[in-house]
């Protein structure tokens, strides 16, 4: 038992971490906002080149395998950095169409359309299930929309409904063609479901360690009363709290990639927990980095908010807390 | 990044497992807050011992098994997922017998450990003083040179099971002109039942006499029972204080097999239980897997190499509010039985949770308070500036 990362996925993260922060993430994160993809999609073609939606696909089709613990060591970044866009829904398309592309002939042509296009970074999928809306449908190249045991394709969509987190857009999506239907329509949506639960609990976790890094800097630095905010306990306090809850759901994340690597019949259980955890402490961190910013931090310029307003969607998305302990209680 | 264990792990969990099966006993012993308790794990640490069960990872020559760190946490879940007895013995084990391995000289450990191993000779605690509890380096008890060793004077309080124990270790000041508080500490070792020693057992919060209050009256300690340099014991004892707050005190085996009780008792709930006490459940599973894997992580870093520096501090902040949250959701799930002691005859057919519920009311207290221990986070893991205290 060695339960630590690895030099090369330390180095992979570094890695990740310095394009990220080189990359102007927040300025396309704004414009992504707004509508304008095209900063977004500059973006989204480095991350590819950095090899992360590969992981998401198996070598026959030009992917690097699934490998859930890089994934998520590279989510924790993106998370970190903000990244906007369908990052998830992306990795977990790709999942939900390699399975399927297991388990039959309609499946096979779709995974052989899209997966080469998405380790390559040429596609951005969007993915609906069990919920109305698409995110980022506006800027995906399709959407996939699992009803029940059907998966439909589509490219059409209703209009954007402005969300609590605007880099966040979302929208129903219209129409389509049926490319499967079925219980491997099922089977592949639940393992679809378990990497998207992962991969947007690795990124709570690094949205709130860059939340957390941020608010310490600050409260050395803001002085009230003649000292640094960060001399009073309830600040610190508040901070130390934070971080304990980062720290504690950090193995858990990790831990859950693991067993989704091994296939684990616990995978499904482990990936709830830590995606209960990591929402949660991404979620706690958030509220805690508004409070000791200020008013400041409630601020739209402050790119901050490009943060704070990540963490409840993502707290919620793929699961909320209250769905997830459902799932670790179910056993 | 791997959490399979290794054939030799594996072994040592079914071994200890099987050893366990056949040894716990199938009834209860009674507290060892009390008189009686105290006598029945003092054999069962006996039985421990006999098998080279009682410290697994001190080196064979002291009585122990030379188990990694890994491996005693396997063992801490198998000894709690079995129910067996709490440790009498866990003072010395896990506060002074590691002071004695990092500053304890050869002398020492020949003579201290192997009886602090076998229960014939079960060590309390005696730092905490009457003015003297967050602020420990405000001590006022003394140690005053002597021919041959030290005559300590003065008045430790709140010493777990001190009532029965039979030595003590502890803190005392011993050159009252230092500058900073921290400075002319010495650590000492000391019989209870010495002459100038008086013993007053305090009644805890469920009435269990288990609490003492030491008065000491130039009793008299030779210079083999100093640990580390005299002066030095605020660095002896801060070395203590990382072992207490972290992993040896509590392992994560604890929690998990408690969250494992409740989640079973959450299954048997009579119909109409209020659904939203399941999340409480979950929560309880969700906090004991982190904490066991955080562990996990922890016993890796020190494996390849690292130290944990501030890192018990949060482990300590961890075990105590999930103990805490655990135990309450246990008490409302039980409903009107939640109310039982433990020595109502009806307790066990409820699952006897009345005890853990108030030791866990402690945790946040004792071992450093919880407020202490987020002041350690904030300045030593978060780097933020010391505040006045
Ligand atoms: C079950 C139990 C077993 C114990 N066993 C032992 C033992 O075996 N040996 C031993 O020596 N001691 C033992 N203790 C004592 C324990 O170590 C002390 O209770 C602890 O250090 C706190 O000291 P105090 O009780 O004097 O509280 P105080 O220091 O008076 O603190 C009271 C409250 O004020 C808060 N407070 C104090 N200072 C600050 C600050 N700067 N900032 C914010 N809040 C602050 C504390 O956090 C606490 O909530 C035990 C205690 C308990 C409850």
């Amino acid at each position: 038992m060695r339960f630590l990362r690895t030099e090369e996925q330390r180095e992979f993260a570094r890695a990740l971490d310095g394009m990220l922060g080189a990359s102007g993430v927040p300025a396309a994160a704004r414009a992504w906002a707004a509508g304008e993809h095209k900063p977004g999609r500059a973006l989204w073609a480095r991350i590819a080149r950095a090899g992360v939606f590969g992981l998401a696909v198996p070598e026959r089709h030009a992917g690097a395998g699934l490998l859930p613990v890089e994934l998520t060591v590279a989510f924790v970044e993106l998370g970190r950095h903000a990244v906007p866009g369908p990052v998830v829904e992306t990795v977990a398309s790709a999942a939900f169409l390699d399975r399927l592309g297991e388990a039959g002939a309609a499946g096979a042509a779709a995974a052989g359309e899209w997966l080469p296009r998405i380790a390559a970074g040429d596609a951005v999928l969007s993915l609906a299930a069990g919920a109305p809306y698409a995110l980022d449908a506006d800027a995906a190249d399709a959407v996939l929309v699992v009803e029940g045991d059907t998966v439909r394709r589509t490219d059409a969509h209703g209009p954007v409904q402005p969300s609590l987190d605007p880099a966040r857009r979302l929208s129903r999506p219209l129409g389509g063609t049926v490319l499967a239907r079925g219980p491997e329509v099922s089977a592949a949506a639940a393992h679809a479901r378990d990497l998207a639960r992962l991969a947007t609990a690795a990124q709570s976790l690094g949205l709130g360690r860059a939340l957390l890094a941020a608010t310490v800097a600050h409260v050395k630095q803001r002085t009230q009363f003649a000292v640094p905010l960060g001399s009073f306990q309830a600040v610190k306090h508040r901070l130390a709290d934070a971080l304990l809850a980062l720290e504690l759901a950090e193995p858990l994340v990790y831990a859950a990639a693991l067993a989704v690597a091994a296939g684990a019949r616990s995978a499904g259980r482990e990936v709830a927990a830590a995606k209960a955890a990591a929402g949660e402490a991404g979620y706690v961190t958030a509220r805690t980095a508004l409070q000791l910013h200020g008013a400041v931090g409630y601020t739209e310029e402050l790119d901050l908010s490009l943060w704070i307003r990540k963490a409840r969607p993502l707290r919620d998305a793929w699961g909320t807390p209250t769905e997830c302990r459902a799932r670790v209680l179910a056993g | 990044m791997d959490l399979g264990f290794s054939a030799a792990e594996h072994a040592f969990r079914d071994e200890a497992r099987s050893w366990l099966a056949g040894h716990v006993p199938a009834v209860p012993l009674p507290s060892l807050e009390t008189a009686e308790g105290f006598a029945a794990h003092r054999e069962w640490e006996r039985t421990l011992f006999a098998d080279r069960w009682s410290v697994v990872t001190w080196p064979e020559e002291h009585g122990g098994r030379g188990a990694s760190l890994v491996q005693w946490l396997l063992f801490e879940e198998e000894y709690h997922a079995a129910g067996a007895p709490g440790r009498v013995a866990q003072n010395g084990i896990s506060l002074l017998a590691p002071t004695l391995f990092e500053h304890g000289t050869d002398e020492q450990r020949a003579r201290v450990l192997p009886p602090m191993a076998s229960g014939d000779v079960v060590w309390a605690q005696a730092w905490s003083e009457p003015e003297a509890g967050s602020d420990l380096a405000s001590l006022r008890s003394t140690a005053t040179r002597t021919p041959g060793g030290w005559l300590l004077n003065g008045q430790k309080t709140w010493s777990s099971r001190a009532a029965f124990a039979d030595r003590a270790f502890g803190l005392f000041r011993s050159d009252p002109d230092t500058a900073r508080p921290h400075q002319g500490l010495t650590y000492l070792m000391f019989p209870l039942d010495a002459p100038g020693v008086t013993v007053r057992p305090i009644g805890r919060l469920d009435g269990k006499p288990a609490f003492a209050e030491l008065f000491l009256d130039d009793v008299f300690v030779p210079d083999a029972d100093v640990i580390g340099e005299p002066g030095q014991g605020w660095r002896v004892a801060m070395s203590t204080a990382g072992n207490e707050r972290g992993l040896t005190l509590r392992s994560p085996g604890r929690y998990t097999a408690a969250a494992e009780r409740l989640a079973a008792l959450w299954r048997t709930a009579p119909a109409g239980t209020d659904p939203a006490l399941g999340g409480r459940v979950a929560d309880a599973l969700i906090g004991a897997r982190a904490y066991q894997l955080f562990a996990y992580a922890q016993a890796s870093r020190l494996a390849a190499g690292h130290s944990l520096g501030a890192e018990p501090s949060l482990n300590k902040v961890c075990w105590s509010e999930l103990d805490l949250a655990l135990h309450e959701t246990a008490l409302e799930l039980l409903g009107p039985y939640g109310a039982l002691s433990d020595e109502a005859d009806e307790a066990p057919a409820h699952g006897s949770w009345a005890e853990g519920y108030t030791f866990a009311l402690a945790g946040p207290i004792y071992a450093g308070t919880n407020e202490i221990q987020r002041d350690i986070i904030a300045e030593r893991l978060l780097g933020l500036p010391k505040g006045r205290r």
